[in-house]
């Protein structure tokens, strides 16, 4: 083991409301560039407190009482300079992004400002992903840019990733002058149009005292209530112009007020079904991570004795070693969860939304539960399943209190009895633990492959998956034990997702060892990031899981369309060779500034990964080629009742206790 | 069961807002049935009238996703019998020297007015709930309609109790 992991790596942030966490810059492999003229040093607060305001044109309406005392001094500036003193302001430190036409002028004071670390990417599409990457990794918001038309639609995916993902990311794009908008100008496109459906919100911004604020207000939103992609689109012309910096802005935003606190009368309620209950389930999602809420959340399954499930985006906010973690629900869940939902009388769901993917179909989820919903977002509750006491708030909050109130009940004697439940459940995970076969024909097993990796990087290394078989195996077969070490694309299922997302999570935790699994099929999608990672220095490992098709895709074939493979195959179908090898991975990597290295053989997994983890300077592509039938299982097959879940091909778990 | 719902929606009047909402009905599978939108007593506040037809369950989702909208400040759901509903219809009818005389006497029947006289044709402007101009178009309808055009309903809540009077509120959050 020579990679060396952070001693407690500090990537948990609480999400401040005013995102301005104090920070150091990122430590830059890149050569130092010349600084001259610091636009961010001059906006300093020089002392003297000026009236805010003064460059407020926008904002007549709001009374201006800004919380904090330090003015700056009205500095004249172009827009562009705003952009980057805003977002200097709000304390970017790294911007992934590609420069053009329309975005340039924001391209020119960045190059001077010392806070921000711009890195260049080889597709727009890298960029926001990155953007997501950095973001789950580190609980900050992550921010990308581009140029107006084909690099604003560019971000269209990363985009839609993020918003079903509820990931705090801000992009800002360049837009064509205010005098072209609307007329088909050069590499224009409505942006802003094209993303309402997939944002948080967004903004086109044509004047050039509106870009202060717009930028604080898009970082507010982005990183407040229900996270989200907020994507700010600015005219070239209103960059160009000049106009007054202040700092700190007041907002415009008199519709947006997010609920953080929870209804007391609401929690006493749940907490007293939850000490009633007997067969209870705390059904935990992504939003437990969002809130910074894992050591509540192990509080209360302690004090509850209540089993513990963690969905596909809450993998890490509950330790995998815990004796109450039963793993994942869904499609691919253990069957100890997915029978736990289905039998539950209780389910307690913490920052989940009731996926499809969870649910399997609906009216016959869970039939006898009742069900406690928190979540941030008013609009997830009772949206799939009606819940029977909703609960608005930060998971933080709302668990917290939930700690107290089940305390108080336990103090009066009230306290749930699941030695039942538990002989039931014990059951189930003894009986159906995820398991794999070996291949037939001796060639490699994915779910080993990740296994290893899994158990030689440990828990403290930082996980980032594709989309695919490769996805699920890696959510299945690595312990997570502490959240944030677990990075997907998880409402959106998006392929290509894991490149750029390991870059931009290895950029905001430099110290950590960060491994994307990714599929042949996805990393074909978004290598070219390869070139940044080697460049910048961002040395990320990329253990292809290589088996020549098309995973998943391949798996419901055989499992629903007669073993007719259509359009699955990347491989060569002249040789024998398994795996993708047009490209050569390995060459590849090379061309690429990357080590290259390629596993094929069982007995060379542990060494060739051990490899990989001595190599701390260069990102490492890690070619494995493995056994192109291997099944993910368990499966609720797609539309069927949670009840139908196989443990593996034709075996169906027997429920009933068999005494 | 399904019925009518008439939303008084407070938005910023801000460029973009008619079609976030109009986008969020269409993406969430809503029909509207009509949308009104006009200035309000408070130049930075327009307010939409969204009269949609559904159940209860999916009218409490509509307004939640309503709500998560930014540019969305504030959503009543106007009872009917709490409020008054109105909508304004303009009905070209043909209408000669004989005819002429039974035309004016409906839409006198009706309180309605008529703008605009031609030859062979009178143009009436009417107001009132949607039944009642229903039934000025039924008793019309003979004499041959060439013409119609309707706004969709606007509404505000009876009693002196203002919706709009708390949104102004100045929320104060500074960067």
């Amino acid at each position: 083991m020579t990679e060396q992991s952070s001693p407690a790596p500090s990537k948990v942030h609480a999400p401040s409301p005013l995102d301005i966490p104090a920070r150091t810059a990122a430590p830059r492999p890149t050569p130092s560039r010349p600084a001259p003229a610091q636009p961010g040093s001059q906006a300093q607060p020089g002392g003297t407190a000026q009236p805010a305001g003064a460059a407020q044109p926008g904002g007549a309406q709001q009374a201006a009482t800004a919380p904090r005392p330090h003015h700056s001094t009205p500095l004249r500036v172009t827009g562009a300079q705003a952009l980057v003193l805003a977002l200097e302001r709000v304390g970017v430190d790294i911007v992934f992004g590609i420069p053009g036409g329309a975005v340039l002028p924001a391209y020119d004071p960045l190059l001077d400002s010392k806070q921000i670390r711009h890195i260049l990417v080889r597709h727009e599409q890298g960029a926001g992903h990155a953007a997501t990457g950095y973001a789950q990794a580190t609980g900050r918001t992550g921010v990308c840019m581009a140029t107006s038309g084909p690099g604003a639609t560019n971000l269209v995916t990363p985009l839609a990733d993020a918003y079903m993902d509820s990931v705090p990311v801000v992009a800002i794009t360049g837009q064509v002058s205010t005098n072209l908008i609307g007329t088909d100008g050069f590499q224009e496109a409505d942006i802003s149009g094209i993303t309402y459906p997939i944002t948080k919100h967004n903004f086109l911004v044509t004047k050039p005292e509106d870009i202060a604020r717009t930028i604080g207000e898009a970082f507010h939103l982005a990183s407040t209530g229900r996270p989200g992609p907020v994507l700010v689109d600015i005219a070239k012309d209103a960059m160009q112009a000049t106009t007054e910096f202040t700092w700190p802005v007041p907002f415009d935003l008199p519709g947006y007020h997010p609920v953080t606190r929870p209804h007391s009368r609401q929690v006493r309620e749940a907490a007293r079904m939850i000490t009633e209950a007997r067969r209870p389930v705390l059904y935990v999602g992504g939003g437990v991570i969002k809130a910074d809420a894992s050591a509540e959340l192990k509080i209360l399954a302690e004090l509850t004795g209540a089993p513990v499930v963690t969905t596909l985006m809450a993998r890490g906010a509950f330790p995998d070693s815990h004796p109450l973690h039963l793993g994942m629900p869904g499609m691919h869940g253990t069957v100890a969860a997915v029978g736990a939902l289905q039998r539950a009388d209780l389910i307690v769901a913490l920052g989940a939304r009731f996926d499809d993917r969870v649910t399997g179909k609906l009216d016959s989820f869970a039939p006898d539960a009742l069900i406690v919903h928190a979540d941030i977002d008013p609009a997830e509750i009772s949206k799939n399943r009606r819940a029977d006491v909703p609960i608005v708030g930060d998971c933080k909050e709302v668990i917290a209190e939930l700690i107290a109130a089940v305390s108080t009940d336990h103090e009066h004697g009230l306290k749930g009895d699941h030695a039942e439940w538990w002989a039931a459940l014990d059951q189930w995970r003894t009986k159906y633990p995820l398991g794999y076969d070996e291949a037939d024909d001796g060639s490699l097993a994915p779910q080993y492959v990740i296994e290893r990796i899994g158990a030689l990087a440990g828990p403290e290394a930082v996980y980032v998956a594709g989309v695919g078989q490769h996805q699920m195996w890696a959510s299945q077969f690595i312990g997570y034990e502490n959240p944030r070490t677990w990075i997907n694309s998880g409402g959106a299922g998006t392929m290509g997702f894991a490149v750029p997302a390991a870059m931009g999570a290895k950029v905001g935790l430099p110290e950590t060892p960060v491994w994307a699994i990714d599929g042949d099929g996805c990393f074909q999608m978004t290598n070219q990031e390869l070139a940044t990672c080697a460049i910048e220095g961002i040395p990320v490992k990329i253990a292809i899981i290589n088996n020549g098709n098309l995973g998943m895709v391949r798996q419901w074939q055989t499992l629903f369309y007669n073993e007719r493979y259509s359009n699955t195959n990347l491989g060569d179908r002249k040789t024998e060779l398994q795996g993708t090898r047009v490209p050569d991975f390995v060459k590849l990597a090379d061309a690429y500034g990357c080590i290259g290295l390629r596993c094929e053989r069982k007995e060379d997994v542990d060494a060739i990964i051990e490899q990989a983890m001595a190599i701390n300077d260069q990102p490492v592509v890690i070619d494995f080629i493995v056994h192109k039938d291997a099944m993910v299982w368990p499966m609720v097959a797609a539309g069927t009742s949670n009840d139908d879940i196989k443990h593996a091909r034709d075996i169906a778990p027997e429920w009933e206790a068999s005494e | 069961m399904s019925e009518q719902h008439t939303l008084s929606v407070l938005v910023e009047n801000k460029p973009g807002v008619l079609v976030r909402i109009a986008g969020l009905f269409s993406r969430r599978g809503f029909n509207i049935e009509s949308l009104a939108v006009g200035p309000t007593e408070h130049e930075e506040i327009s307010r939409m009238t969204i009269v949609v037809n559904c159940e209860e369950h999916p009218l409490e989702q509509v307004t939640k996703q309503l709500n998560k909208l930014i540019n969305v400040i504030k959503i009543v759901e106007l009872e009917p019998s709490q409020a008054v509903q109105r909508e304004l219809m303009l009905i070209k009818v043909r209408a000669d020297a004989d005819s002429r005389s039974k035309v004016l006497e409906t839409v006198d029947l009706f309180r309605a007015h008529v703008v605009d006289v031609a030859l062979d044709a009178v143009t009436v402007e009417a107001t009132g709930s949607h039944d009642k101009l229903e039934a000025l178009v039924r008793v019309l309808e003979p004499f041959g309609i060439k013409e119609l055009v309707k706004s969709g309903a606007i509404a505000v809540g009876r009693g002196g109790r203002s919706i709009t009077d708390r949104t102004l509120r100045p929320l104060e959050r500074s960067a």
